[in-house]
Order: structure tokens, then sequence, then C-alpha cells
């Protein structure tokens, strides 16, 4: 069986700057395995601008941000095998993949990084009435067909959801000539970013209707309209409230899903509020030697964020393998818990001997909160106390820990981050 | 007097900046938390810009259509006029990203320039 | 060209009657189907149970079928290489006051034939099932009842039919019937006139308008919608037996029962409708499932794992019997009618009724060299490391994942198109694959299996459907519609 030190299960965006940095800490066997024909993921379909404000001070594209990862990979030489599916990861860490030349292999790796990214919830789980004509797509599969493959899926469109996908799909089929009629959010707030309301709807007169869901879908070949009413506090729909929109595209963008199946098979200890998994202060999760990042373990908000992260646990990983692969899941770090307005935090345990001088942890809130404040406790002692202006669940929140203060904190066992109103 | 309330786009943060005018000009920007934020409401409620993004039909090339944008901001009530020179270019593989794929679009004087790369098949 | 005998309809009904017929010599048999591909009416969405045979009327024609079907699966299942298990049905009651109801379907079910049934005590369903609700008292067990994937009965069916002559017209929808005064039966469809000496009125949910065609003797069909939910495969061990409530006077009601995909499938609801096209599901319909199916288990989480749901029509007869028979004022027309649950289960013995019926009548001769088995398709996840690497080595398409969720290979989905009665549409090759058919619901996959139909059948990317029709997926190239 081939023996890498690294295996990196994903050629995206986190993949690419786990596989950089583990490089850079001074590992030589890394191999990305990519089940697409190029790396990037999905960046290669996201080609409007907003991407690298934070890496590189400047605004691209996503697949010009792809690129600027791809040319360190090709520069480091590091092996990547493209259109490779990985089916199976042991907890042992055997990972076992496929692809047309080599057909079914094994690989040990002296450690894994998760990195598979997201998947759109579809309509199926959105539950959402009527039939089931041809018209109706996740917006991203929308993106692919227009940006990649250039189709139009049609010229009409609704769209249900205001995630960052939508909003953005809003205005590429505006910009190549489809009526964008609506866009309606089941929640009273948008989960999309500010700025793309802005750019993406606002700009081209794109009606955003909070608190609307879609309550009737018609057409039994293909999508000929669709209903929409305003949903009460109850999240049921309003009688009398329904508006009919002729349209012969649905797409939706309600919310993504980290893409766990490898990981649950491994046994890999899973937050059912993230459905990403379970990670320490290294983003090790309970499978010693198997790391995780990127939007396999939480939805990001923005790419640079995924980077960040994601070289982090390229690090750790590089880390684990000079470290002999030693299994250290007994040194049980202290507990992180969200509470009072923080949905989770990632990691959700910090072990203070291992963690760096600092450690980001990444959290979102529950609701749209306004001049409110994000506290750190440790144990009862309420340590930091950070007033925002705004903070919205589409947005990602961080606080960030530092080493000296843990240590010096006597009988620390738990810390805790909470919204606060005062 | 007059005031324009913006939702600033500069970073994620989305300020609500509130802008006071008095016949155009710009009295005062409020709500911003950065300098780029008073840049930003002061060009938007002037001459507001716009990046545009989309693709352009390429022959010869492992892909169908090969991503572009224009290399600097262009007047936001070009879009269409942009859009519509996007559509009509068609460009030969190989592409790489930072080529010109359209000068000086729509009169803007800005290029509209590739922002992947397109193999020749 | 005159038939020998054409079928209306190519759902599991027609295409188990094509089957049939197919076995005889010098017997010229088409099917014309409405849809672009066979199991596209009333066979695609169905609760996918073989039924026991409990439930139908002592002494009626359902009963008949039921228990006849049932018993040949086995072997056909064998014969047709699709996947089936006896995982064993459970009608449960959670009220005292319904135990004697149980007693009374045991002995209609002993009454009908079906065999080892067994009523068990509270103790028991739970030990057999033990996220079966609290409030059990008992159950109706019969080991006989089982899960099959009714598409692909459905599709090996036909397909196997075709292998052995059978001429399959789809697009094709049947306008009118007449007779001429040399008992030639003249079929005007949308592509033409066809000619035939006998009909099979295999229609589902429209078989009453063409009986009504040509008898005075009028029946009523109702499409008696059901809905479901289809959950992930994350709950396919959540029950091993399907679960049933009290049966009522609408049918067997809502359902829990793992599929032999390794999903849980809830429903159907049953809900008497006009409109014969009309599989929308409602907002009440799905609520209503939801909470009938958390009666009889625990905790059942629908909402949060569901992965689609869909509706089907029940072609529920007035009298609730299988009109299986020739139509004495109409010769050479015969009827299958009214074929509703357990109409799947049925096929089977309905086809093979069909057939004697037919033979008897006409004088048929069995063929000598009649194909009975057909090979089906691959399914490279259950195969070992090697296996698969045989595979791929003979073709590297089984190498390419293409749906991820299902873990359905590029081989697997040209396998689809290229057999015979091969796969046109997404739909099509869903069915006989599952690409497309997990937890994404074709997010991932859809536009690479349309590259693939695209490259295979040539089909411009434009013109590929989801399911035949007017619903195809892409408008037109962006850009003005420049390649």
């Amino acid at each position: 069986m081939e023996k890498y030190d690294i295996v990196i299960v994903g050629g995206g965006p986190a993949g690419l700057a786990a596989a950089i940095s583990a490089r850079k800490s001074g590992i030589e066997k890394i191999l990305i395995l990519e089940r697409d024909h190029e790396l990037g993921g999905i960046l290669n379909q996201c080609i409007h601008n907003g991407f690298g404000l934070h890496t590189f001070k400047e605004e691209l594209t996503g697949p010009e941000y792809a690129y600027r990862f791809m040319q360190q990979v090709f520069d480091e030489k590091i092996e990547y095998k493209l259109n490779t599916m990985v089916m199976d990861i042991s907890a042992e860490r055997i990972v076992t993949a496929m692809n047309r030349e080599e057909g079914m292999f094994q690989i040990e790796a002296g450690a894994i990084i998760l990195a598979m990214g997201c998947r759109e919830r579809p309509r199926g789980a959105l539950n959402i009435p009527g039939y089931r004509p041809a018209g109706i797509f996740s917006a991203g599969t929308a993106q692919r067909l227009v940006n990649i493959e250039g189709y139009m899926p049609g010229r009409e469109v609704v769209i249900l959801g205001s995630g960052d996908i939508g909003l953005i799909m809003a205005r590429r089929m505006t910009l190549e000539g489809a009526k964008v009629k609506v866009v309606a959010e089941l929640m009273p707030y948008s989960g999309g970013l500010k700025r793309n309301i802005v750019q993406c709807l606002d700009d081209f007169g794109i009606p955003l209707k909070l608190s609307h869901t879609v309550v009737d879908i018609e057409g039994a070949e293909h999508l000929s309209a669709v209903t929409i009413a305003e949903v009460g506090k109850d999240g049921k729909p309003i009688k009398g409230t329904e508006e009919r929109y002729t349209c012969d595209t649905l797409l939706l963008s309600c919310g993504l899903i980290p893409e766990n199946e490898l990981s649950r098979s491994a046994g890999v200890e899973m937050n059912p509020v993230t459905n990403g998994p379970v990670v320490n202060e290294s983003l090790e999760t309970s499978i010693p030697g198997v790391f995780a990042c990127g939007n396999v373990l939480h939805v990001h908000d923005l790419v640079d964020f995924v980077s960040q992260e994601a070289g982090l646990a390229g690090e750790n990983a590089a880390a684990f393998v000079k470290n002999g692969c030693k299994d250290l899941s007994d040194e049980k770090g202290i507990d992180i818990v969200a509470t009072e307005g923080a949905r989770y935090t990632v990691p959700t345990t910090v072990n203070v001997d291992r963690m760096n001088d600092l450690l980001t942890v990444r959290f979102r809130v529950g609701a749209v909160f306004q001049d409110s404040y994000v506290s750190v406790y440790f144990n009862d002692e309420r340590v930091m106390h950070t007033k925002k202006k705004i903070m919205a669940p589409g947005e990602m929140e961080q606080v960030i820990l530092k080493k000296d203060k843990l240590k010096s904190f006597d009988g620390l066992n738990k810390i805790t981050v909470k919204i606060e109103h005062e | 007097m007059e005031t324009r309330e913006l939702t600033c786009i500069g970073c994620p943060m989305g300020c609500q900046i509130t802008v006071e005018l008095d016949k155009g000009e710009v009295v005062s920007v409020t709500g911003n938390t950065c300098a780029r934020g008073d840049i930003y409401a002061r060009k938007e409620v002037t001459n507001p810009t716009r990046i545009v993004t989309s693709t352009i039909v390429i022959k010869g090339g492992d892909k169908p259509r090969v991503s572009c944008k224009t290399a600097n901001d262009i007047p936001k009530g070009k879009i269409f006029e942009v859009m519509k020179d996007i559509d009509a270019a068609e460009v030969d593989a190989p592409v790489k990203i930072g080529d010109v794929l359209v000068k000086d679009v729509a009169g803007t004087g800005v290029d509209v320039i590739a922002t992947r790369n397109i193999e020749k098949v | 060209m005159i038939y020998d005998c054409l079928i209306i309809g190519a759902g599991v009904t027609g295409s188990a009657v094509a089957r049939e017929l197919s076995r005889y010599k010098d017997f010229n048999v088409g099917v014309l189907e409405k849809g672009e591909d066979v199991c596209s009416g009333t066979s695609k969405a169905n609760s996918a149970i073989v039924h026991a045979g409990f439930d139908a009327a002592e002494g009626s024609l359902m009963a008949k079928m039921n228990v006849e079907g049932n018993e040949m699966m086995d072997e056909l299942c064998r014969d047709l290489d699709i996947p089936f298990k006896r995982n064993g049905s459970m009608v449960v009651c959670i009220h005292k006051e319904e135990l004697d109801g149980l007693k009374d379907l045991y002995n209609r079910g002993v009454a009908n034939g079906v065999k080892d049934l067994k009523i068990l005590t509270k103790e028991e369903c739970l030990e057999l099932e033990p996220n079966l609700s609290d409030n059990v008292e008992g159950a109706l067990l019969a080991p006989t009842g089982g899960i099959i994937c009714p598409f692909l009965l459905n599709i090996a069916m036909a397909e196997n039919a075709n292998v052995n002559g059978v001429d399959f017209r789809f697009n094709t929808e049947v306008e009118a019937l007449k007779r001429d005064d040399k008992g030639i039966w003249h079929i005007r469809t949308n592509n033409g006139e066809y000619l035939t000496k006998n009909i099979v009125n295999a229609a589902g949910v429209y078989a009453d308008e063409f009986h009504n065609m040509v008898s005075d003797t009028k029946i009523h069909i109702t499409p008696r919608r059901g809905d479901y939910c289809l959950l992930d495969h994350e709950m396919g061990d959540f029950v091993s037996h399907t679960i049933f409530p009290q049966p009522t006077k609408l049918g067997k009601g809502v359902l829990v029962s793992p599929t032999v995909h390794g999903n849980l499938i809830v429903g159907p609801t049953a809900i008497d409708i006009e409109d014969k096209d009309a599989t929308a599901t409602t907002a009440d319909g799905i609520n209503d499932l939801m909470e009938k199916a958390g009666m009889h288990v625990r905790d059942l989480p629908i909402r949060r794992k569901v992965i689609t749901s869909f509706a089907g029509l029940r072609a529920h007869e007035d009298h609730h019997e299988f009109i299986i028979d020739w139509v004495d004022e109409a010769p050479g027309f015969f009827d299958c009618a009214g074929i509703e649950s357990p109409g799947l289960t049925s096929s089977p013995a309905i086809g093979r009724k069909v057939g004697n019926m037919f033979k008897e009548k006409l004088g048929l001769v069995e063929k000598t060299d009649w194909i009975s088995k057909r090979k089906g398709i691959v399914e490279t996840k259950n195969l070992s490391i090697e296996e698969r690497n045989e595979l791929i080595k003979k073709n590297p398409a089984y190498g390419n994942i293409i749906c991820r969720c299902e873990s359905i290979t590029e081989g697997e989905i040209l396998d689809a198109i290229h057999r015979p009665l091969g796969a046109r549409s997404l739909d099509g090759v869903k069915r006989r694959v599952r690409a497309g058919m997990g937890r994404c619901q074709a997010g991932f996959c859809s536009p690479k299996t349309m590259e693939i139909l695209n490259r295979e059948l040539g089909i411009p990317m434009e013109e590929i459907t989801k399911s035949g029709g007017r619903s195809n997926i892409v408008l037109e190239r962006t850009k003005g519609g420049r390649d």
C-alpha cells in the first residue's frame, strides 16, 4: 500500500491552503485527492468578485483567488490526483479512492485533512408542496450551468432563499438577460452578506421579501409558476398573503450542509449544530490524525477565513506527523461552550499546552443582534466584552483567545462564548 | 438638505451609512466604521461604480466560456452597455488570467480581462 | 402492419403483460406509452411494497392476484436480477379496541392463503421493532411481506419483453379506438394510426376512459392521491419490517418501511381527486402524513431527514376490485383496469393470468427460445475492490463516480442508456441506476448526467429533459444562444 504523510480530501480552497501550509511546515509527501477535473473547487464557478480582501488585500474573482493557491501548489510540486473520488476513510487512516486510470486503490496516511466542502440543501429537504417539474435548481447548480457550461436555465426567475449564492445568481441571471422577479426569504433576515443584497438585488431593483416562502409549484412537465406567501412567527404561511409569479425557473438558496459522509462512516464525532466534525484547537477530529477545515467543518461566509483555517489545519497535521503520529486524544482540553445567542463554536475544546499563542474561535449567532456584546467567560468570570453594532446569522463572528491568558487563569475548566445586550 | 441611507459594501461588515448632501455636495458621512466607508459613501452618492463580472464565448478551448471582469470599476449606469459588448465578444483559446479580452469596453476606457486560464485543445 | 396485440401503457401491469405475451410464437406484441419511458405514470410512485395479501377481501380477484404475485416474486426477481427482500410486514395496533380488528385481518389473511401469519404481543412487537411506539398493543406479523424497487421491477419486465420481441412506442398517446368490420382495431395516436387484432388496456388511472370508449358497461376510476416522504439513508434501519397501521376503507394507511436501497419511506396519504395528472403534493397532505406516521413509531425525524417528497395516484375503481377480463361487447379488447394497490405485488400474477387467457382463447404456442432471464445493471457499490478493479480494467467508466450521494459510476449510467429500452432522460437514468436519487437530489450530478446523455445519444443539451415532453432542463446557450 502506498504511504503519504498527509492525504488531503478535496482540492478546493480549504484543501489547497492546507496542502501549502503543510508543505511550508516541512512535510514532503502530501497528496491532494480531488473529485473534479480541476483544482479550485466551487471557486471555479464563483466568477463574481469579492474574494481575497483579507488574504491578498485586493478584490479577486473566485477563479483568480483559487489560482493564487493553485499556483503555489504547482510551485511547491505538491502531488494531486484529479477526477479521483475518495470512497472511504478508515479510523486507521487508510484512504480508499478511485479513478478511471488507477481503479480503486488504498493509501496509508500519516494524517488526513478533511476538506470536502459543503452542498446545498435540496428542494426535497425543504418540503415545498406542489409539482416536481423541470426548472427547479439549487442556486449552485444553476451557477455551474450558466458560468461553466454556458447554458441558461430559463428567462423568468424566482429565487427562494437569500443565501449568498442565490443573491449572486440573481445578478448573474439578470446580466445574462433573465428577469428575476423576486427573492423570497423564509427568515425575517437575509442569510447572505449585506454587500450582496446591495449589489445583486438593489442595483437591479429586485425585491427581497423577508418572511416569505414558496407555498405552491405549478407545472407538470416544466415549471410555469410559483406562489409565495408571507409566513407568520410560527413559520407557517399566512392565508390571504399568497402572490403568484409566472416563471420558468426557481432557484433555491436555502442553506449549505457540510458534506460529511466520509467523516461519518469513518466514525468521526459530529456536531449536530454545524453538521461538521467536533474538533479541538488543532482542528483535529475525534479520530487522532484526522483534521478538518473549511466548509466541511462549518459553513463559512468568506473564503478568506476558509484559507486561514485550512492553513492552521495543515500546520497541525504536519506537527502530528512530525511528532510520530502519536494519539494524544486522552489529553482532553478545556470545553468551549456556545450559549445565549451564539449557536456553536469551532473549535469546541482547547488544550492550553498545545494551542498557538493565539487561537481564533469562530462562531455564528442565531438571530440578528444590534448594539450587543460578544462576551467570553473563563469559568464564571467575564474576560472579554466587545461591542458589535450588528451581528447576523449570515456572517461569521470570531473571538481570539490568548494562550498566556488561559495559562494564567487558575482552575480554568470552561470557556463560554455568549451574546449579551449589555 | 438631503440625506441618503446606504449600506456600505466595502467589506462584509455592511455598515449602515448616512450621507448628508447639500445641492449635490456631501456635507457629512456618518455610521461608517472605517475610512473605506467614507470613501465608498461619497462615491456612491456622486459617482457610483461597479466591477462587472461575466463570461465570454471562447473558441478552441477546453471550456465553452471564459470568465472575465472589468479590470477596474465602471459607472454603475453603464453595466448593461458593458454586458452588451461582453455578450458580443468572442476570443480564441488559449487564454491566461489577466489577458485583455475586450479593450475599452462600452467606451468606458476600462478593459475586460480574463479571470481564469483556458487551455487550447 | 397489423399487431396481434397492442398494450396501452408501459407501467408495471402493461410491462408484466407484455413479458408474458412475449412467450408466444408468431404473436406480434407492441406497447403504446404516452410517456417517454416505461414506468412514467401510475407505477412510478407507490410504497415499493410486496404485500403479503391479508388486506384484500376474501375471495376477490385482488386477493388472489396479490397472494399469487407475492409467491412469484422470488423467482421473478432472481430471473430479472433485481433487488427484492422479504423483510416482513407488521400491522400495528396502538389501541386495545383495535385488537379484534387484528384478529379479523388474521382470519382474512388465512382465508386468502397468506402463509405464516402470526399475532404478536406488545413485548414481541417491541423486541422485533424497538422503535415502535410505546403505545403498541399488538401486531399482525406477515413474514411473506416484502420490499422491492418498483422502477426496476417495471423496467426489468419491459426490458425482458423487448428482448423477446415486444415493440415499445414511447411518446405515443392513444386518442381514439375503433374496430373495423374485419375485426381489426384502429388505434389513433398523436404518432399516427396503429392496427391490431387485440388490445390490452393497462392505462392506469386512464383505464376507464379507454374501457368506456368501447363498452356501454361503464366503469369509473378515481385518482386517489398518495403523498410520500423519502428519508435519508441514515434512517434506513429505523425499522426493519414494513410497519402498517390498521387498514381503513380508504386503504392500508400510512406505512413506515425500509426500502431495498436503504432509505426509509413514509406514506401514503389517501386523497381522492379529479385530475388524473395531479401529482402535486400539498402542504396539508404532507402535514397529515407526518402526523400519522408518528403515531406508530417513536420520534421519527421526518422533517430533518426527508430528502424528497412526492405524490402518486392510485387507480381506484369504484368497486375496489381488479378488472382483468375480455370485454364481451368489444371482441379483442381486454381490460386490466382498477389496478391499484396491491397492483405492484400483483403485476406478475396479472401478467400470467392475461397470458394464459390469451393462450387459451387464441390457441397460442410457446416459443422454444424465449429468454426468461435478464442481467441487471451492475451495482458497483456492492462490489469488492478486486471486483471493481476488474470491471474498471475492462471499462474505465466504472472508475468514474458521477452521483456522489448514491455512489453511481459513469459505467452504470452508460449501461442504463445503452441497454434495451435505455434511459433517455435524467429521470430515466435515475430510475435505472439511482443517480440523482440521493440526498443532494441531483444537484451535483445532473449537469454531468446531461453531458453523458448529450455525448452518448447525440441529444442537444437544450433538448435533454427531466422526464420527456417539455421538461427540458436548460433553455439555451448563454450569449444569445451561441456555442
